[in-house]
């Protein structure tokens, strides 16, 4: 083990910077983002298509095309520089230390395999186990995220189950080889909405029982509410807000984020105009100067198509990258 | 102005005892299964009123939506336009579809790729008789309207749109024909936060300006909340609660309709939602629970509800709710209570 110590951070990522070589020419579709995450800590990714929230989850399990991508910047784990891990500890790393669960889990399962046999065999790879152990251990973890009769789950194939059920079955997988940080891209944003919220109860429970630290990527605003303690709010690749869960959702800082927010319906709104944000998300192979939104920002001044704003302080554990957001707070 | 338009205006479109069962299975040695889609759905809406149909999925909504349409036929029921009937003659079928127009979820799925935006919106009109320089303006104007300069969009291809232009595009096409209704798909569900708000101002203006009439189907409760003056809750291919959308929000009288609402994500960090309102997925429509078709998820579930179908019962002013249990009136509404 290196000289990790728990008070650090589980994971560190500075100045995260990805780029992809595209038929229109290279993009940037992560520009220098950084943030910590402790121990046990869920933090909510929110921002819509094209924020980059999707190309992070990516980054950090390793999992982005290696020929059209350029990575730069650090993530540390517990210490580790997972960007310099070689194929062996790369392999040891995605499922040991790190998982992933995705949107759509009929994608994510081999469908000519039985569910119980695809977690005994991800048990039996990363803990050399036997495979009654490892069959036993995938009980244990569908028994764990209360698939109804397990036993016999077991033995179905990923298009006998219902969605929820798939979606459960998807995170059972995940979790067998205890991973300390989870990657939750919209896990719930294909289920019905009474399926939805049975499985975020589910991940915030087994989160708290098993001190697993989670990355939930979500464009739903609910949703990072119900999960989240922290929330990162990114727009075209970069975090524009950070901060805990109830400074950012309840009274955000940054104009994007304001923007985003009052442009969520909620129930209080019939009859209401809805305060719309004019325009689009850019286009990130054609990118406006400076900051990113400026074109839609109705606060905007000449200088903020100047600078490219780096993340500031603003109040305790919160930070929010705009030149302007002392007078729009105030 | 909007409660007058809820209350006095008349009936544009009724819908009764409309039914769709599919066929499916019955190749390769395996049994034949019925796929009861739609079943016994009746409703009607007042003109210049949004009546929104929410659901999961499986629920019929969008089934309900192509019937409407006649984009496929129904087993039985009848359609009712400004008090017609509307029958299977493809003469009636031509009218009736320049009245009422849908818009879809997947917006370049319903474009096609090889026509410019602008032939897209003269074509419907063209095909029902209207001259090419007519179509032309009609189309520039719309496309104004919807807020895209036809100078710069009018001769794009769908792949030069973003996905919300798209979408606008779809909408002043499917206005190109003057419709009286309009029948919206989960078509602002795929857009962005930032871009749904704008779309939904848009349909707000739209519907004012025109005096449209629209269905809006969504899984959205918050939009649907937002959008509708009724709301309609299906679930297995039947109606269980119909009202106006305040009276319906406030007060549910259906247990799923109550479900439903307390399964949306709080918005608020500190008062999250501490229990799931109920356990399980829906269950498919092919061969559905007899009866009441939500008593398998129903914590209020007696044996009458699997035993006898609930009918509509009134739970205040326009608003019925099809449930034994949450009626004083049923028969069977105290059955097996503690004495």
């Amino acid at each position: 083990m290196s000289a990790f110590t728990a008070r650090e951070p589980l994971l560190s990522v500075r100045d995260l910077t990805v780029g992809f070589k595209t038929d229109r020419g290279p993009i940037t579709a992560l520009d220098r983002i950084s943030f910590d995450l402790g121990r046990g800590e869920v933090l909510g990714l929110i921002g819509e298509s094209g924020s980059g929230k999707s190309v992070t989850m990516r980054a950090l399990l390793r999992i982005l095309p290696q020929k059209r991508t350029t990575i730069s910047g650090s993530i540390l784990m517990e210490g580790r520089d997972v960007l310099a891990l070689k194929r062996r500890e790369l392999a040891s790393y995605r499922g040991n230390d790190v998982a992933m669960i995705f949107q759509e889990p009929s994608l994510a399962f081999d469908p000519v395999f039985t569910v119980g046999r695809q977690i005994a065999e991800t048990v039996v790879r990363h803990k050399q186990c036997s495979w009654d152990a490892a069959y036993a251990r995938a009980l244990e973890m569908l028994e764990l995220v209360r698939i109804p009769s397990a036993k016999s789950r077991l033995d179905n194939y990923p298009h006998e189950m219902s969605g929820g059920m798939r979606q459960r079955a998807m995170i059972a997988l995940a979790l067998a080889c205890s991973p300390k940080l989870l990657l939750a891209d919209e896990p719930t944003t294909a289920l019905d909405a009474t399926v939805q919220i049975q499985v975020i109860l589910l991940l915030r429970e087994l989160q708290k029982e098993l001190g697993m630290a989670t990355i939930f990527v979500t464009h739903d605003v609910g949703v990072a509410a119900e999960i989240s303690d922290r929330v990162a709010v990114m727009y075209a690749g970069r975090i524009v807000e950070m901060g805990s869960a109830a400074d950012v959702l309840k009274s955000p800082a940054h104009p994007y984020a304001r923007g985003l927010l009052s442009s969520t319906i909620h129930g209080a709104m019939a009859g209401e105009r809805v305060e719309a944000i004019p325009g689009m998300p850019p286009d990130l192979a054609n990118m406006p100067s400076g900051c990113a939104f400026s074109p839609r920002c109705a606060m905007a001044m000449p200088e903020c198509r100047n600078v490219i704003p780096a993340p500031a302080s603003v109040g305790a554990g919160r930070s929010a990258a705009c030149i302007r957001v002392g007078s729009v707070a105030a | 102005m909007m409660e007058q338009a809820t209350t006095s205006s008349r009936y544009i479109l009724e819908v009764a005892g409309m039914t769709k069962h599919f066929n499916v299975g019955g190749s390769f040695g395996k049994s034949r299964k019925v796929v009861q889609a739609v079943s016994d759905v009746s409703f009607r809406i007042r003109e210049g009123t949004t009546l929104g149909i929410v659901g999961e999925s499986g629920c019929g909504k969008s089934t309900t939506a192509r019937l409407i349409m006649g984009l496929i036929g129904m087993d039985c029921g009848d359609l009712l336009f400004n008090d017609r009937a509307i029958g299977r003659s493809a003469r009636e079928m031509k009218a009736f579809r320049r009245q009422v127009q849908m818009v879809f979820q997947d917006s370049s799925a319903s474009l096609n790729p090889r026509m410019t935006i602008e032939a897209s919106i003269m074509f419907g009109p063209m095909v029902h008789g209207e001259d090419r320089a007519e179509a032309r303006r009609n189309a520039h104007h719309l496309l104004e309207r919807v807020g895209l300069d036809p100078a710069r969009f009018a001769g794009r291809y769908p792949h030069e749109l973003s996905g919300g232009q798209r979408q606008r595009v779809n909408i002043a096409r499917a206005l190109a024909l003057k419709p009286k209704v309009v029948i919206f798909d989960e078509s602002v569900s795929a857009l962005d936060k930032s871009v749904e708000a704008q779309v939904l101002n848009l349909l707000i203006d739209l519907k004012r300006e025109m005096n449209l009439t629209y269905i809006f189907i969504s899984h959205d409760l918050n939009v649907v909340r937002y959008i509708s003056d009724h709301v309609m809750v299906m679930y297995l291919g039947k109606v269980v609660e119909h009202g106006p959308s305040e009276a319906l929000f406030a007060n549910p009288a259906h247990p799923y309709t109550r479900a439903l609402l307390a399964s949306m994500p709080s918005l608020d960090p500190e008062k999250r939602t501490l229990s799931a309102p109920i356990a399980g997925d829906p269950p498919s429509p092919i061969d559905p629970p007899q009866a009441c078709r939500f008593h398998p998820r129903c914590a209020l579930a007696r044996p009458s509800c699997l035993a006898i179908n609930p009918a509509l019962f009134d739970a205040g002013p326009e608003h019925v709710a099809a449930c034994h249990r949450s009626d004083p009136k049923s028969p069977y509404w105290t059955e097996g209570e503690a004495q």
